[in-house]
Formats: structure tokens, sequence, C-alpha cells
């Protein structure tokens, strides 16, 4: 079974292409076979953060339009078996995408095999972004902990909840998860950032995991490599978490205190 | 400095929780207008239509609202009707 998810937050540059590409690249390291497409059609960018920015030859509006077959447009990533990515069309209009084809592009990719399908969100909740989550199974929310970006979220749920596809036939809802990211602990103890609990307490859907702010993040979008892949990071080892709840493992959440300062580095600085 | 930023930053108001208390109530107007009804917009027509024989007014003037208050359902009604 094919499982559709979007990463969405409604306010831009939260870190949903960060995340949809290191949870596209986790799942796809655990043997899954994945796809994601980028929905952020004019703003192409997941290609530049999964490194394969050269090899785009055709884009998703090329598929929708007929202009090329899924095959031709899909990208196999050289790093990870299994691993496809759908690159946006960079020139297009943002009506290129109908949601009749998106439909036929994810049937698909589900017909082809993909236990996932990954749809990262253009921000917003417009057109674009209620495309990008309509045909969902499961909607990962991600949240900066801050006021604009708890406020955005909450308005993105509720589009979740009434428009998309499962919300109009009645099913079962979009399963929904919060990603909250960014996460500072040292200015969360200081009393200057929302806290985890905080954020949790405002959206009331369950926490799939919180990934620090880190300078890795952009080390990695630097380098065109999924930031998951680098080991070492406290943010690659918060979204291996990430995914391994996503599966259902139960993990202890991480990085949510700050490191101690001795009282010289508190007194004297950094 | 860092030492007068550390013996401030002990009195220091704390931001995220007048964040939290913001969010609080904005969250909960903004549900509650999500959750209405869906005779509202229709119903808000109707009045307007209705106010509108008998005073000159801003469409945009008034606002209505169904909210929850102490287990009640309460219609809550704002206009300002112009100065004559
Ligand atoms: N955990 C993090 N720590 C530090 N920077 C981050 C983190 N997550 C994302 N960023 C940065 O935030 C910016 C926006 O991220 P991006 O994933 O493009 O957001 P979106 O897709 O929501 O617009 C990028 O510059 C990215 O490097
Ligand atoms: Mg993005």
């Amino acid at each position: 079974m094919s499982r559709v998810i979007v990463v969405t937050s409604g306010k831009g540059g939260v870190g949903k292409t960060t995340t949809s590409a290191s949870i596209s690249a986790g799942l796809a390291l655990k043997g899954f076979k994945v796809a994601v497409i980028d929905f952020d059609v004019g703003l192409r960018n997941l290609d530049l953060i999964m490194g394969c920015e050269r090899r785009v030859v055709y884009d998703f509006v090329n598929v929708v339009q007929g202009e090329a077959s899924l095959n031709q447009a899909l990208i196999r990533d050289k790093r990870i078996k299994n691993l496809y990515i759908l690159a946006a069309s960079q020139t297009r209009d943002k009506d290129a995408l109908t949601q009749e084809g998106v439909e036929k592009v994810i049937e698909d990719l589900k017909a082809d095999g993909f236990d996932f399908i990954i749809c990262d969100s253009p921000a917003g909740i417009e057109k674009g972004a209620q495309l990008a989550l309509y045909f969902a199974d499961e909607a990962i929310v991600v949240t900066n902990p801050e006021v604009s970006s708890v406020r955005d979220s909450d308005r993105i749920l509720g589009i979740l909840q009434a428009k998309s596809k499962r919300a109009e036939s009645g099913d079962e809802g979009i399963v929904e998860h919060l990603v909250l990211t960014r996460y500072n602990p040292s200015r969360v103890e200081s009393g200057e950032m929302l806290s985890v609990e905080d954020v949790v307490d405002l959206l009331n859907i369950p926490l799939l995991g919180v990934i620090p702010e880190s300078e890795q993040v952009l080390n990695a979008s630097n380098a065109g490599e999924p930031v998951i892949l680098d080991t070492e990071a406290d943010a690659a080892q918060a979204y291996t978490d990430v995914v391994d709840r996503f599966l259902g493992e139960e993990k202890a959440h991480r990085f949510l205190t700050a490191e101690k300062k001795g009282l010289f580095k508190k007194l004297f600085g950094k | 400095m860092a030492l007068l930023d550390y013996l401030l930053g002990q009195r220091k108001k704390k931001t995220a929780n007048l964040a939290k208390d913001r969010l609080q109530i904005l969250l909960a107007h903004e549900r509650s207008e999500r959750h209405a009804p869906e005779y509202l917009p229709q119903m808000r027509d109707e009045i307007l239509a209705v106010i509108s024989k008998y005073v000159e007014i801003d469409q945009e003037q008034l606002q209505i609202s169904i909210d929850e208050a102490n287990g009640f359902e309460v219609l809550e009604l704002n206009l300002v009707l112009p100065d004559k």
C-alpha cells in the first residue's frame, strides 16, 4: 500500500523542503521505494537541496501536460537506491497544475510500486498548497517555534480538515503529524522561545519530532545533500528519529535541552 | 558585558509566555470562524438586506459570529451605525 504524505506549513521558509528531502532520503535508506515531488511551481528548489539540479530534463508540469512520461521525468538519486525526485517546473505559471493531472501522476506512482509519495508543498494556503495536500493520506506539518508559523500551521490544519480529498469524501481524515524545526533549546530555557510543550498545546496534534536549529543544515544545502546523510549532525539524528517514529518505532525525543554552559561561559560570553 | 546581560537576563520578561497567551486567544477565535455553520454567510447577507432597508450602512461594518460561552451558543452581531 502506498502512502501519500504532504509536507506543509502555510508559512514559507520554515523548513518544508529541508524536511521533505531528509524524510524521503531516510525512508529510502530503510529500503522503501520513495518519490518526492516538488509542488512549488515557479520556485523549484527541492532539486538543489537533493543535489540533482543539473539532471532535471523534464518536470512535474511536463508530465501533467503530457509532454513527457513519468519515467522520463523521475530523477533517480545517485546516492540512495529507490529514491526518485520529480522536480517542479521553473518557468510555467502556477495554474499549470490541475487536480486531475496531479491525481494521474500520484495514481501512476502508486501503480509503479512506490511505497511513499512525499509532496513538498509550496508556502501559502491557496491553490498550490491545496493541490499539494489534496490527495494526502498523512500530513507532516512543519512549524517553527514562532508566532506567525504557529498561526499559519493552525490555518493549514483547518484546510487539511476541510479541503482535502479525505475530508470531502467523508473518509477517515488525514493523519496529522507535527515536526517542530529550528528549535533552539537555550532560547526556550531563557523564556524567549515557545517550547515544544507550548506548540503541541496550541496546535493539539501529535508530535513526530523536534529538529534543532543547526548549522549543518546550511552546509548540507550548500553541498546538495539531504542533511539526514550528515550522520554526525544533531539535525540528522533528529530527522532519523522522525523517520523511525513515522515507521512506528518508539523513540525518546532528543536535543530538547541546551548544552550546559559552565558558569565561566555564562559570565564571560561564548 | 556578558556579566551584565546575565544579571539583567534574570529579570527580563518572558516573551515566550506572551506569545503563547496571544496565540491561545487568536487560534480560538480563528477556529471558531472556521467552524462557523454553513448558513452563516447567507444569514449575514439577509440580515444586511433587512438593515439596509432602514439605514444606510457600510457592508463591511457588520461583524457576525457564533461563539460558545459558558455552555451557550451565542450569536454575536456587531454593527456601527453611521453618524447622521
Ligand atoms: N533545522 C534547521 N536549522 C537551521 N536552518 C534551517 C533548519 N531547517 C531549515 N533551515 C533553513 O531555513 C531555510 C528555509 O528552509 P526550507 O526547507 O527551504 O523551507 P521551506 O521549504 O519551508 O520554504 C533554509 O535556508 C534552510 O537552510
Ligand atoms: Mg520549499
